[in-house]
């Protein structure tokens, strides 16, 4: 099966970053880190269930300084991973190949993750 | 393994058979895209409601999700959610754990764990609507 004379292609540390592989891996690491993001949405919703006492225990932890951090990071984490997702949907509608606009989406794609989380956490402070 | 296959008296179909295409290799592909476009508007949703209402206390984080679109669309949220994430996970399991004893561990792990949480989160919302 493995061959060991077989010649191998460059490993990824000889490569010059560029923001089409830099956003692939990001798409990559946003989507594993958003599994606890779950994880984070289903404890809030489980301590909802379980009634006052235990709510105000995850409320408190998730409206600390560090738990808001957490929320921005992973509310960032979710735009980034949705407007990325959508460039991956086109792509496999076979279009946007080009490189010229693999790099345009790819930087709109960071500055709209940017926008959209900014603008949620607008509208989560107005709430207040 | 190369040499072995040279010298075995099996002809290369009965090598092959069994191993060949189980009629759902684009199941997966087209699972991933159809949740993806599910949780597009599912996650914009998700991002402004929470956000109002996440800095209110039990009452109305209760009362907020106990109201019937809400609830649906946490209890969509949550199943189309965990499924991607699931589907997701799979890959990069796939993709960097090469032992196969870990590999199948890490894949059925991962199929418990999202199926747990996942009915945890919908199972709280249903409470929360009908358990008065």
């Amino acid at each position: 099966m493995a061959s060991h004379n077989r010649p191998l292609s460059p490993h990824l540390q000889v490569y010059r970053w560029q923001i089409t592989m830099a956003l692939s891996i990001l798409h990559r690491m946003t989507g594993v880190g958003l599994g606890f993001g779950l994880l984070l949405l289903t404890w809030w919703v489980v301590a909802a269930a379980s009634g006052p006492d235990y709510f105000d225990l995850v409320h408190t932890v998730m409206t600390s300084w560090i738990g808001r951090l957490i929320l921005l990071g992973f509310t960032w984490a979710l735009f980034f991973h949705l407007c990325n997702g959508i460039r991956h949907l086109f792509w496999d509608a076979g279009s946007g190949f080009e490189l010229p606009t693999m790099r345009k989406s790819g930087m709109f794609v960071v500055a709209a993750s940017v926008v959209l989380t900014v603008i949620v956490f607008i509208i989560g402070y107005a709430a207040r | 393994m190369s040499e072995m296959s040279h010298r075995s008296m099996r002809t290369p179909l009965g090598r092959v058979r069994g191993l060949g295409s189980a009629k759902e290799g684009t199941n997966h592909f087209w699972e991933q895209r159809l949740t993806a476009i599910a949780l597009v508007p599912l996650s914009i949703w998700l991002a402004v409601s929470v956000a109002q209402v996440a800095g209110s206390g039990w009452q109305d984080v209760a009362a907020w999700l106990s109201q019937p679109l809400s609830g649906l669309a946490m209890i969509l949220f949550l199943g189309v959610g965990f499924l991607h994430f699931k589907l997701g996970l799979q890959v990069v399991i796939e993709d960097y754990v090469h032992t196969e004893a870990s590999k199948i561990t890490l894949l059925i792990l991962n199929t418990f764990v999202c199926v747990v949480l996942a009915l945890a989160g919908i199972v709280s919302v249903l409470k929360l609507m009908f358990g008065g």
